[in-house]
């Protein structure tokens, strides 16, 4: 046993200068998280506020022309074209160039005046669903208003939505990612990169050498294994810190506990990277297996970006076996909703036992090739 | 020419024995589809709804009726304390709280108005902007409703005199329509960009793996000393992986096409032309980070965090014109925005060859740009 320590602490210190000598992968490791940072700060939002109408008037009178004016004059929309037939929609749709095509019929004033319907027609570019409706539900917006302002507001009764964002009033985007950024940054440090980096070892051989040596083999995993964990630490700090001064983003409830779950799903992660390099043989099997294993399951089925109600039914069950989905609800919890243990504890408690079971798994796995 | 007929031999056995590869080139397309087509979607399709319900009357049951009718709300509790229902939206049991405060009925029989609130739990955005929508259009629905059934009753509550509906009053109709995508599928939306985030990731990633392999097992030293020449040795590792990829493609659309009846209205061939200068700045990307890096696991990891920055800033997963500025103008030199807004534009609205131009254009700039780039990389590095 005596031997055996510092052995391990040998070993740890080798694979400590294996990461730091490689500047490269480090300034990979520490700017992509600020990058993701602020790129899903300031970048990524799904707020259109640039609509670009076409506006089809075949007959301009005082009253289209005072509905273009509203158009025009309302910050979120800018009148690209005006047409006179409607022909002229379809190929500036085509090119990407207009949003939302306005149509009004002749003789619009007229019919306004003497009371029959002035008929009107929004013809949106639906190719992108959620923007399509949610531009033609503003359009509707602006002509409703106009419509109020001639005095013809329509009858009956209203049931007036009101509604609360709650934990998020203002829907920041920064808030919404950040938690989940935080569990991709973890995958891709813990289970990436100790999957390629041990079965790099197994490429040359080198594992081979180690095996050998007076180190047991859950002293060469955990050699393996810590440095990356104390790396994926410093990574989850910097985003978070970078989140908390540039965004403000909330850290509303325990940090502790934050920094805790954080190291309990790298555990996880890593456990699942010892487990893919046992099961493959060179790198770029490790590799595609880690991206396939982890990466995707980690940005499509946690929830981090599309929400887990929006899944098929089918695909629903699937998630649970994804770790990421069940720190997000943590991370989530803790940084917006400042919720504790004592409604965190069920999804704390599926990941330790996804520890368990997988480090039970990779210590197998391991000893067997060994035999 | 001859050195590289034989130098693509050796390539293209190279990958066809490595299962690995083959797994990634043939399984990856119909995984990524069957797994990405459904998850890419905001749609919720089943919010559980917590009702506190304080006026229990025949209006504010039809509020609760028309939401649970829709689908998409489902009433899963309900009581009349917003203490419970904040602890269940806490407790994640509840994803909207709906209130309907006493005298919901009488404030809409007499004022013709009446407020219900909708509590989202905003944690996940996405999903609680999605609700709001939903909500309001019901509600809207409702009211329609509600106007043409309670204006008799009005009368005879009597509440208090409404002036009779004025004829000759300005009223404009408004009709609309979605072009390109009516029954508002997200699936046909978000199919052509996953079909680029494929390629993208068969082409630049492999490219930099294939070669900064050689460069690990030291055999990219003994490419160098034969008589090859570096352009033949170039051509030789990017044109296998090309065409696997426009062959992924394919693949891609096809099962796209057929399995998920995603529309192709445009023409194949202007696709399959985009796809081929796409690729070319695609694969040159993948060329430069191998002449740059030493072993696999950095090749994967700056192939990895540019692909990513790409990739999120390309429009695929959020409208790119929804980004400040100075976003836009670092996604212009993009090649993947350019490249996933000409497959949307081609298979969803039939753009032509004229249409896309611009898009086809700047893929050729960027293309060219960065295989220059990378091959003088390449040059310096080996030298």
């Amino acid at each position: 046993m005596a031997l055996r320590s510092p052995a391990l602490g040998a070993f740890m210190v080798k694979e400590l200068r294996h990461i730091l000598r490689d500047r490269q992968t480090l300034l990979v490791l520490l700017l992509l998280p600020l990058a993701m940072v602020v790129l899903f700060g300031y970048a990524l939002r799904s707020e259109v506020n640039d609509v670009r109408v076409v506006f089809v008037d075949p007959a301009p009178d005082a009253a289209t022309a005072a509905l273009r004016a509203r158009f025009a004059g309302n910050g979120r929309f800018r009148i690209v074209a005006v047409a006179a037939t409607t022909a002229a929609v379809e190929p500036l749709f085509r090119r990407g160039a207009a949003d939302v095509a306005v149509i009004v019929e002749p003789g619009f004033a007229g019919r306004l005046a003497e009371g029959t319907p002035a008929r009107l027609l929004l013809v949106g570019d639906a190719s992108d669903p959620n923007t399509g409706s949610t531009i033609q539900a503003y359009s509707r917006a602006v002509v409703a208003a106009y419509q109020a302002e001639l005095g013809a507001a329509g009858p009956g009764a209203r049931v007036e939505l009101m509604t609360r964002m709650r934990f998020n009033p203002r829907l920041e985007s920064a808030n919404l990612f950040v938690p989940g950024l935080v569990a991709l940054v973890l995958t891709l440090v813990t289970a990436l990169m100790t999957a390629i980096s041990l079965s790099r070892e197994k490429e040359r051989g080198t594992l081979e050498v180690l095996l050998v040596s007076p180190l047991r083999p859950w002293q060469i995993v955990l050699g393996k294994v810590l440095p990356y964990l104390l790396l994926a630490f410093a990574n989850v700090v910097t985003a978070l810190l970078a989140a908390w001064l540039v965004f403000r983003v909330p850290f509303r409830g325990s940090v502790a506990l934050l920094l805790f779950a954080s190291l309990l799903y790298a555990m996880v992660g890593l456990a699942l990277g010892v487990l893919i390099a046992a099961a493959t043989d060179s790198q770029r099997a490790a590799m595609i297996g880690a991206m396939a294993g982890t990466m995707l399951p980690t940005v499509m089925l946690s929830g981090m970006i599309f929400p887990i109600a929006s899944l098929p039914g089918w695909l629903q069950p699937v998630t649970y076996v994804v770790p990421a989905r069940w720190f997000i609800v943590v991370s989530r919890g803790i940084m917006l909703k400042g919720v504790g243990v004592e409604y965190l504890w069920p999804s704390l408690l599926v990941l330790v036992t996804m520890l368990a079971v997988l480090l039970v798994a990779a210590i197998r796995r391991f000893k067997a090739r060994l035999a | 020419m001859r050195a590289l007929r034989f130098l693509l031999r050796k390539e293209f056995l190279q990958i066809f024995r490595d299962r690995t590869i083959l797994g990634m080139l043939f399984v990856m397309p119909a995984v990524q589809l069957l797994v990405l087509a459904n998850a890419a979607s905001f749609e919720v399709k089943s919010a559980r709804l917590y009702v506190v319900d304080q006026d229990r009357t025949t209006a504010s049951r039809g509020v609760v009726d028309r939401l649970a009718a829709s689908g998409r709300f489902v009433p899963t509790a309900a009581s009349p304390s917003l203490a419970r229902a904040d602890d269940a939206m806490l407790a994640r049991e509840a994803d909207a709280i709906l209130v309907v405060p006493a005298g919901f009925e009488r404030d809409l029989a007499r004022d013709g108005r009446a407020p219900v609130q909708l509590i989202l739990d905003a944690e996940d955005g996405a999903a609680a902007g999605v609700m709001q929508s939903y909500a309001a259009r019901i509600l809207a629905g409702y009211s329609a409703e509600l106007g043409t059934r309670l204006h008799p009753a009005l009368a005879s509550v009597g509440a208090r005199a409404e002036p009779p509906p004025r004829r000759g009053r300005a009223v404009i109709e408004v009709r609309q329509r979605g072009w390109y995508n009516a029954e508002l599928e997200y699936r046909d939306y978000m199919v052509p960009g996953i079909l680029v985030v494929l390629v993208t990731m068969i082409g630049t990633l492999l490219t930099a793996m294939n070669i900064v392999r050689e460069k690990e097992a030291g055999t990219l030293d003994q490419l160098n000393v034969t008589p090859v020449s570096r352009g033949t040795f170039i051509a030789a590792k990017l044109i296998p992986l090309w065409s696997l990829a426009l062959l992924d493609l394919a693949l891609g659309l096809a099962l796209a096409h057929f399995a998920f009846g995603v529309p192709v209205r445009g023409s194949l061939a202007v696709v399959f032309l985009a796809a081929a200068v796409y690729l070319v700045g695609a694969l040159g990307i993948g060329l430069w980070v191998s002449a740059i890096v030493e072993t696999q696991q950095q090749a994967m990891f700056v192939t990895f965090s540019i692909m990513m920055v790409y990739l999120l800033m390309s429009g695929i997963f959020t409208p790119v014109r929804a980004m400040p500025t100075w976003a836009q103008w670092v996604a212009q030199a993009s090649p993947v925005m350019h490249f996933a807004q000409l497959m949307r534009a081609v298979l969803l609205k039939g753009a032509g060859l004229a249409d896309v131009a611009r898009q086809l254009a700047m893929l050729a700039l960027i293309g060219t740009a960065v295989l220059t780039l990378a091959v003088r990389q390449y040059r310096k590095r080996t030298a």
